[in-house]
């Protein structure tokens, strides 16, 4: 088998500027390199990208910052840890997680955000992991499915999907326990309408939802201080 | 030595006496009236923990060293010759290993494989598509029926016409029904291409070591998929090795080798290490199957009592380049008629060919017969659930109209003036109601074999060559062991996804429960009796007058003396024993077919022309429940698909390019958690003896009248048929009007 580690363009650890993510999504990057597009046209350079397709996004002080066309090296918080990476500007958040670092219970379904399987948490937010560039999750807390709870030490959402079957095939699951977790971390009396619009954003072909709402609303019971656990006999 | 019994085999209203014959070995089947430990309880399935905290592995998630990442180019036109195939400069791509060529010259639909390449990175892969040269020729091309069966239309299939002579059947005389019957309705109803959505695409991960091959396969049919690869590869089946650990879906999408796996594995084989190849979205929905579009010109007549005196269908339907749009079982099966004719017809287009899909033609047939059967119900100024009580004889079915009546609220809710008033509160709302029939005949057949294991330690396996689409199934067999072998279920693993394992068949028509489940019930069964041998001396009885229960073996009738049976299993000579079990042909029964109802009510904004389903009640029947709580789980399922197939999803093909302009999942519309009705779950339960668990499937039924359900309602709310899906807010709106 060829390797061509050694010929990539842009070696691993080439120095990229410093982002200071304003914004985390895909979309946004691509309305930044719309405007560092504009901004190159305006010089009279000719726009290209090259072989690794290369990053470049106004941060919050609308400075244009470059990263690529090569893999960089940084460090990402993952669960509590930080872990090295070297990933070319093009690859998601989502594709570290699966393809380089095995932490495989987040899935990529519509690859556009509109589906909610490949939801983790960033500073306990829910994002969709296919629209975050690994790159602009630097300095940020993940929390993938993995990180949330193991099957023999589930988290209480976990356990409550388990209890009420609140999954089917079980590929959005993991996508979907994380949006009911972020959301009941936030807002730890949710109403079934907070749940329902929690997860407005996961789609599950099986239709497992009513489950769902149940297994929910069963887990919020186990957050509000002061409150006796429900569900837990 | 075969043995003849008479089992008590019925439901809570009719219990009658049914003589079978069993063939040697096979335990007597479970009876009306059974007292279970293990089934029949709720019981979260035993795979949940590892889904519900992303460790299940699935075959996307399956990671080799060295493996490689493939993706395939896909034909831009939806009619093509393909000249020539350049490769090279994708081939000196940094980073791509392997390219090939699809050996196909002449492409017959937008998205169809042309080559292929294998890169170490997923994003190296797409990027490296674009470096393949591929030279088309452009050919005229049909992308919807109307034109497809236009004189001159250009022909998907060379000089062969783009629809075939029609095919007729039925019984006695339609025509004679007719001229007999006191009211006869026609119209004509038209469904949309639906695509199964599979979360997890079609795809695999391929890996050769020498002459054998290993595939990780998205797939419904392990062994399947292993035959298809033998003959692809002349390899025989044995050097075939398929495993699914875990599958995302597939809802009838995924049965055999698909060319991403083929693909797949060529692409290991040339590079020499392991491939994992699994669709992007917009190939999912355009290559991978669908449910066929169908126009049904429908006919029915009713004598001046409201039983059907004909029923007629015309109708045709296409598949893109695949056929099975039939729509026709719904309207042999459902209501009883002395006078049937149906004529039906597949139509090509150049368009991805369909695959079967959750009770393949019977949602789209169902849909049209229910709405057709409440446009008659409308003329005769007859009930609409009173029409199908006349039409009925399952009683089965009857017992469950009367149970989703109830529940529903049937009778107060068709009081015309509270539906009507009740949704009326802001003057644009407007409620209506339904009710239509389900039916099918999930009853799984022969052909699986099973193993079954006792550890020294006092563990038990089970093993069968299924696969588990999401229904639970590893759940439900192992639970269908420990009841044997009177057990607690923590005791028994079920071991699926393997062609390692005993053959099963392909998890498809909800056949997978009644056709593995008789297996391993006969394996434990033939277990148990190796076990007494062992327990007979420990307890001075003979094996015949033992029983396995609450984790003992013990004399029958004299529970005391009993033994556990761990104690039992530290006897076992060597580290386990095991025994064979297999699914033997369906016994005679108590009925052959299922039955089912669903009930619906819908709220339609009239100035926005959005309908909300607020609640399904629904009410099946399939023999043995083993687990109510996944049971209702895919209910919930087969409604919530109904809701989607009703009102949002409509696979589009522009006529200009052929392409689908809708290949995504948010401009293919989805049913998600706000667009979920309250439903309410009622089972009937049957013991049917078909088999020795008496389970049926019910994955399919669930589903069949869900789309008909809610299309009747919306149809009620209005006061005007929605003949044509997705019943969508332009189309409420022309129907009332008001664009």
């Amino acid at each position: 088998m060829k390797s061509d580690d050694s010929d990539k363009p842009g070696k691993p650890g080439k120095p990229a500027r410093q982002l200071t993510p304003a914004t985390l999504t895909r979309r946004a990057f691509i309305k930044g390199a719309g405007a560092a597009a504009a901004a190159v046209a305006s010089l009279g350079a000719v726009a290209s990208t090259d072989a690794a397709g290369e990053e470049a996004a106004a941060n919050s002080d609308g400075v244009i910052e470059r990263l690529g066309p090569g893999a960089q090296t940084f460090e990402l918080n993952i669960n509590a840890k930080m872990v090295q990476v070297t990933v070319e500007p093009r690859v998601t958040l989502l594709g570290v997680l699966r393809d380089q670092l095995g932490l495989t219970g987040t899935k990529l379904v519509c690859d556009r955000g509109a589906c909610g399987a490949c939801t983790v948490h960033l500073d306990g937010r829910p994002v969709t992991s296919c629209m975050v560039l690994a790159s602009r999750a630097r300095g940020h807390q993940i929390t993938t499915i993995e990180g949330l709870g193991t099957p023999g030490r589930m988290h209480p959402v976990q356990s409550a999907f388990v209890a009420n079957d609140a999954l089917q095939c079980g590929f959005c699951t993991p996508g979907m326990v994380m949006s009911v977790a972020a959301e009941l971390n936030r807002n730890p009396s949710a109403s079934l309408d907070d749940i329902k619009h929690a997860v407005a954003g996961n789609i599950c072909r099986c239709g497992t939802y009513p489950h769902v709402f149940k297994a929910a609303l069963q887990a919020a019971g186990f957050n509000p201080p002061g409150k006796p656990p429900e569900g837990t006999a | 030595m075969a043995r003849q019994v008479t089992l008590k085999l019925g439901f809570a209203d009719e219990v009658r006496d049914v003589t079978v014959v069993l063939p040697d070995g096979e335990p007597i089947p479970w009876q009306w009236g059974e007292q279970f430990s293990v089934l029949r309880k709720e019981t979260p399935r035993v795979d949940g923990p590892l889904k519900a905290t992303g460790s299940a592995r699935y075959s996307y998630d399956i990671q080799m060293p060295g493996m490689l990442y493939g993706a395939i180019l896909r034909s831009p036109y939806a009619h093509a010759m393909v000249r020539s195939v350049d490769l090279s400069e994708a081939r000196r791509q940094n980073g791509v290993i392997a390219a090939l060529r699809v050996e196909d010259n002449e492409v017959r639909f937008a998205g169809q494989e042309v080559a292929a390449v294998a890169a170490l990175s997923p994003e190296v892969a797409t990027q490296a598509l674009r470096q393949i040269k591929v030279e088309y020729t452009p050919l005229p091309f049909v992308v919807d029926m109307d034109n497809a069966m236009a004189a001159g239309a250009p022909k998907v299939f060379g000089s062969r016409p783009n629809f075939g002579e029609p095919h007729v059947s039925g019984v006695g005389d339609a025509a004679r029904g007719f001229r007999e019957a006191a009211a006869v309705h026609e119209a004509l109803y038209t469904t949309p291409v639906q695509t199964h959505v599979s979360l997890e695409t079609h795809g695999a991960v391929a890996s050769w070591n020498d002459d054998e091959l290993t595939v990780w396969c998205s797939t419904q049919g392990v062994f399947t998929v292993r035959d298809d690869l033998a003959v692809l590869f002349e390899l025989p089946p044995d050097k075939v090795r398929v495993i699914t650990e875990y599958l995302g879906g597939g809802f009838g999408s995924k049965f055999g080798a698909g060319a991403e796996v083929v693909i797949a594995a060529r692409l290991a084989r040339l590079a020499g290490v392991p491939v994992k190849l699994m669709l992007p979205r917009g190939a999912e929905h355009v290559a991978t199957g669908n449910r066929p579009c169908s126009s049904q010109r429908v006919k029915l007549g009713t004598g001046a009592d409201g039983k059907l005196t004909a029923i007629e269908l015309t109708s045709h339907g296409s598949g893109g380049i695949g056929g099975g749009a039939g729509t026709s079982g719904p309207y042999r099966a459902v209501y009883p008629c002395a006078n049937v004719r149906i004529e039906e017809r597949d139509v090509y287009l150049n368009a991805g060919p369909s695959s079967p899909m959750r009770a393949p033609g019977w949602v789209q047939g169902m849909f049209a017969l229910e709405l057709a059967v409440d446009e008659l119900a409308h003329k005769l100024k007859l009930d609409r659930l009173e029409f199908r009580r006349r039409n009925n004889i399952n009683p089965v079915r009857a017992a469950e109209f009367d149970l989703g009546a109830q529940r529903f609220g049937w009778a107060e809710k068709s009081a015309a003036a509270v539906v009507k008033s009740s949704g009326g509160r802001s003057g644009h709302l407007r409620r209506g109601i339904a009710v239509a029939s389900c039916a099918w005949h999930s009853l799984g057949g022969s052909g699986p074999e099973a193993i079954a294991v006792a550890r020294r330690d006092g563990r038990f396996e089970v093993r069968v060559g299924t696969q588990d689409i999401g229904t639970g199934t590893r759940t439900v067999l192992a639970m269908v062991a420990a009841e044997e072998l009177g057990m607690p279920l923590s005791a028994v693993t079920a071991q699926i996804g393997d062609t390692r394992f005993p053959f099963s068949v392909p998890s498809g028509g909800s056949s997978t429960s009644p056709s593995d489940s008789p297996a391993i019930r006969q394996a434990a069964a033939h277990l148990k009796q190796k076990l007494f041998r062992i327990g007979a001396p420990m307890l001075g009885a003979e094996p015949d007058d033992l029983e396995a229960r609450d984790g003992t073996i013990r004399v029958r009738f004299e529970p005391a003396r009993a033994v556990a049976m761990a104690e039992v299993c530290r006897r076992i000579p060597g580290d386990s024993i095991s025994a064979e079990g297999e699914r033997v042909p369906n016994y005679q029964g108590f009925r052959n077919d299922q039955a089912g109802c669903q009930f619906a009510e819908v709220e339609v904004d009239i100035e926005t022309g959005v309908v909300r389903v607020l609640k399904v009640v629904a009410v099946h029947d399939a023999g043995l429940i083993i687990d109510p709580l996944t049971a209702r789980s895919q209910v919930n399922g087969g409604v919530i698909m109904g809701v989607g197939f009703a009102l949002f999803e409509d696979r589009r093909l522009d006529p200009q390019t052929g392409l689908m302009v809708n290949p995504t999942m948010d401009d293919y519309k989805l049913p998600g958690p706000l667009d979920t009705p309250d439903i309410d779950v009622t089972f009937v339960e049957v013991a049917n003896g078909v088999t020795n668990t008496g389970v049926i499937g019910l994955g399919e039924a669930a589903h069949v009248c869900s789309t008909a359900v809610i299309a009747c309602a919306v149809s009620d709310a209005i006061g005007v048929p929605m003949r044509d899906l997705p019943i969508t807010p332009d189309r409420v709106l022309a129907a009332l009007g008001k664009v």
